[in-house]
């Protein structure tokens, strides 16, 4: 670090932990991959406990924790319990971290089946039934949602967080950015099913400037109607098995899409 | 201002000597294309960026790009965008700030210069969707100078519609088919047997100025009236119609009807009619800062009355449910805009139709209302 004279932010730099339970470590690489900003980030703050990029570890307390994963262990449970205890601002980043990720496909399936199917000795195996987000351990100051989470977004929360701001993350559905963006609407020009107006903004709608329809990984918008939007996608032609894939995929867990994943789930059993 | 002229023609092969013209007198041209399954306004050169021998079928929740059986550069309705897109963008950087060494501040303007753009291909109800955004944005006490610049240096090269849209419903509203005062060069495009040609008026004195260097020919009566044919063929061919008579009481009369609990069962709240409509004009501000704490901006974006921030309250939103959202969004285009600014704010375009992801039609709910209108 240059040695100039002190600027407020150096005399006292906020500490940031960086805490991982079950997922992929990809929300946690987004931080590596703010190329541009990476250099200023020492600046401002010090990462004090980030395993994926530094083994050295300063001690808590933090005054800022990014947590990626959900809990699925018993260990996960008192771990967090510690990580939260040890920061004064608590932030989760990610659809395992929020919504309990792609790992909570568990919660509608038996896990000793699940475990046996995928494992040679199912016994050395020791895991909770359900996967489950973070908020359902212990309070959450604020959720950062993505499968991969948006390293701009990170980027304005640890910004905001830093100016003690709130942050600019709005809740509202990915069709407002897809407008924005000029995209044409894959769901009208081309009859493909999309989840973009009931998913969570934030990505900036990358799959339908593709061509593809949303998949959904920013979780729930702020006031989705999954019903409704089912019916549509059933004129355009999906079936009942699409429409549950559709919901259970990286949020199949956020409340939103669970209810509506369970209610196709129950049609196709009545269908059966 | 309009100018007392006769009516011409230009054949088509002249016609690129007109995008030519209008691009020598300083004009960046922008112009129907075709992009991904729809037909967009962006950049254009010459004749063949236009949607040669393509229409579209558009219907609630649908839209798709069909083969016409000839060469009409015209031949459709109106797209997913609107000039909004390039007089009021989504995104705009207002102002930034930034932070020196010693702590001082300096604030810089980020207006961006003065942009001439030509349109071409503009509607009859998209000149008026215009007429309102200038209304709302420069002609109240605070004109907006984002809005103001790009306008200011805008050519309005209008075409009147010859295709009825399968959403459209201009004659209801009283804005189109033929395009009414606010352009400054209107064309009609006829397509007579082996003959394929645009009847051409000039609106103003820039618009006469550019068509004096094309090659032309003074109308005859029986081209003008081979383009009067063709705009009625769209008037009669429209997919929409609406009531609009005492519109303005019938909604206010109605604001506890059970229509409105009907439609926000299958509203997503996704803001896309908002999006898409060319009078909708509500934008947020949002600030953000730079990790060194030494640069902050501010932008504007598109935002909608569909979403739970437009109306977030110290607390709370005030229109929580989809209802209430809903009917803010219609009674603001069809009742209190008329109180607000003197006109209704729906041109009768028909995006919000078409781009509406589970199809609610305007058209349909305002019908219903009527029909067990509660006063
Ligand atoms: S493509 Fe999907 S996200 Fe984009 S506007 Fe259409 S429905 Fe919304
Ligand atoms: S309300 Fe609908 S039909 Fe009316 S101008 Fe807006 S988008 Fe067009
Ligand atoms: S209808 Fe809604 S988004 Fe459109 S101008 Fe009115 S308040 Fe704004
Ligand atoms: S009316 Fe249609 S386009 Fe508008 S918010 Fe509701 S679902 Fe979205």
């Amino acid at each position: 670090m240059p040695a100039a004279t002190p600027t407020r932010s150096t005399l006292a730099r906020p500490k940031l932990a960086v805490w991982k339970f079950a997922s992929c470590d990809g929300c946690q690489l987004s931080l590596l991959d703010l190329e541009d900003e990476l250099l200023t980030l020492p600046e401002r703050i010090e990462v004090a406990y980030f395993l994926e990029a530094s083994r050295a570890v300063v001690e808590g307390p933090y005054d800022l924790s990014l947590v990626e994963g959900s809990v699925t262990t018993r260990a996960d449970v008192e771990r967090i319990r510690e990580v939260r205890r040890v920061s004064r601002h608590l932030v989760t980043i990610g659809a395992c971290a929020t919504a309990g990720g792609i790992q909570a496909l568990r919660n509608f399936a038996d896990v000793g089946e699940l475990a046996a199917a995928v494992y040679p000795s199912p016994s050395y195996i020791s895991t909770l039934e359900t996967s489950t987000p973070i908020a359902a351990s212990v309070p959450v100051d604020f959720e950062l949602h993505g499968c991969p989470i948006d390293r701009h977004q990170l980027l304005e929360v640890i910004s905001a967080f830093l100016a003690r701001r709130r942050p600019a993350i709005p809740a509202y559905s990915v069709c407002v950015e897809c407008k924005r963006r000029g995209n044409v609407c894959v769901m009208v020009a081309r009859g493909t099913p999309c989840l973009g107006p009931v998913t969570h903004a934030g990505c900036g709608a990358i799959c339908p400037g593709h061509d593809r329809g949303c998949y959904g990984c920013f979780g729930p918008m702020e006031t989705p109607n999954p019903g409704s939007l089912s019916a549509s996608m059933r004129d355009l032609g999906a079936e009942t098995p699409d429409l549950i894939r559709a919901y259970r995929g990286f949020n199949a867990a956020a409340p939103a899409f669970r209810a509506a994943g369970d209610a196709h789930a129950a049609e196709s059993e009545a269908e059966a | 201002m309009a100018v007392e002229g006769v009516a011409t023609t230009i054949e088509r092969g002249a016609f690129d000597g007109l995008l030519t013209a209008i691009a020598r007198s300083g004009y960046e041209l922008i112009g129907p294309t075709i992009r991904d399954g729809a037909i967009v306004y962006d950049e254009i050169a010459t004749s063949a960026d236009l949607p040669i021998g393509w229409t579209d079928e558009q219907d609630g929740g649908s839209y798709r790009l069909r083969r016409r059986d000839d060469e009409a550069l015209f031949g459709y309705a109106v797209g997913p965008q609107s000039w909004k897109r390039f007089l009021h963008p989504p995104e705009v950087t207002l102002w930034r700030a930034s932070r020196d060494g010693d702590g001082a501040m300096a604030i810089e303007s980020c207006e961006d210069g003065k942009p001439s753009y030509a349109f071409v291909g503009v509607r009859s109800c998209e000149l008026h969707a215009i007429a309102i955004q200038d209304r709302v944005m420069v002609g109240g006490e605070h004109p907006d100078p984002f809005y103001a610049a790009r306008r200011d240096g805008a050519l309005l090269v209008a075409v009147n519609c010859t295709v009825g849209g399968g959403t459209c419903f201009c004659v209801s509203m009283g804005t189109g088919p033929r395009a009414g005062p606010g352009f400054d060069i209107a064309l009609t495009e006829v397509i007579d047997g082996g003959r394929h040609y645009f009847l051409c008026e000039a609106g103003s004195e820039p618009g006469a100025a550019i068509l004096a260097a094309v090659e032309q020919a003074p109308a005859r009566a029986a081209e003008a009236a081979a383009a009067t044919a063709a705009i009625a063929v769209a008037a009669r061919h429209q997919g929409r119609s609406m009531e609009a008579d005492g519109i303005r009481e019938l909604l206010y009369d109605n604001y506890e009807h059970p229509r409105w609990d009907e439609v926000s069962e299958r509203c997503l709240t996704c803001g896309n009619c908002t999006m898409v409509c060319p009078t909708c004009f509500c934008t947020t501000v949002e600030d953000s800062t730079d990790l060194a704490g030494a640069e902050a901006d501010r932008t504007r974006r598109w935002d909608s009355c569909f979403t739970m921030d437009f109306s977030y309250v110290h607390g709370g939103s005030v229109r929580a449910s989809a209802r209430s959202r809903y009917r803010q969004w219609m009674t603001h285009k069809l009742a209190t805009w008329i109180d607000q600014f003197g006109t209704s704010g729906c041109v009768g375009c028909g995006r919000c139709i078409t781009w509406c992801p589970v199809a609610i039609d305007i058209t349909e709910e305002v019908a219903a209302i009527r029909a067990d209108a509660i006063d």
